[in-house]
């Protein structure tokens, strides 16, 4: 599992919110820095690869973990 | 990465079809799209300040209906008076217990992303609709002032 900078609790919420909020955090944040978002939107999963792919921020990893996923993004530069 | 750009044409007033057009340009601007709105005929209500937007079971087949009321009031059923209240009190409420956004939440998100939001000029006059009780946050122009958009965009779309 990857270290983060900061994390996103984005449980609950349903598409594109996820998405957003996690383009809204990355913009505070330093290239290089990992931000660890966690999500309950089965969704997401592809989703989260879909934007890593689309914004040059990379998608360092994705899992599931008791029924939740969680996604480390690396801020591109 | 190269700026991509996207315009989307809104027509629809209701409170289902608002969610596409503010889904797909929110989403579009946090992948780095430049994102066009324009809103024309029923569409201008999704640019109203105070948005009172419903969804009506009428003439709408694919809408899931609760409780089997679908099979105790095939088509005319939903013609009830209070049943479009009724439905549309339902799906804000499942909106809300499922986590989707509110419409006034994912236009807010839009415009905090600089999504460009235009007014159709010739609709506001057919309805007479007041600039009043519009957002502040867009420009009006016709179709011209469209195409202006599209004609440089890598996606166009009507909904």
């Amino acid at each position: 599992m990857p270290d983060s900078n900061q994390e996103l609790d984005a449980r609950g919420l349903n598409c594109p919110l996820p998405i957003l909020r996690a383009k809204k955090t990355l913009n505070g944040m330093a290239a290089g820095e990992v931000l660890k978002i966690m999500s309950t939107d089965p969704g997401s999963v592809k989703d989260f690869q879909a934007f890593a792919t689309q914004t040059g921020n990379q998608l360092l990893d994705s899992s599931e973990v008791n029924g939740e996923f969680h996604f480390f993004l690396k801020k591109g530069d | 990465m190269s700026e991509k750009s996207l315009t989307i044409i809104a027509t629809k007033g209701t409170l289902d079809w608002a969610y596409p057009p503010f889904i797909l340009s929110s989403t579009a601007a946090a992948l780095g799209y430049n994102v066009t709105m324009f809103f024309t005929f029923y569409g201008l209500q999704l640019l109203k300040k105070d948005l009172s937007l419903s969804v009506s079971p009428l003439g709408n087949p694919g809408m899931p209906m609760p409780m089997a009321m679908d099979k105790w009031f095939p088509v005319l059923g939903t013609a009830i008076p209070g049943m479009q209240a009724m439905m549309t009190g339902m799906m804000k409420n499942t909106i809300k217990t499922k986590g989707v956004a509110t419409v006034a939440e994912l236009r807010n998100l839009c415009l905090e992303a600089d999504v460009k939001m235009i007014g159709c000029q010739m609709t506001i006059d057919l309805f007479d609709i007041k600039h009043e009780d519009l957002i502040d946050e867009i420009d009006l122009g016709g179709a011209a002032t469209y195409f202006e958009h599209a004609g440089e965009s890598n996606i166009n779309l009507f909904v």
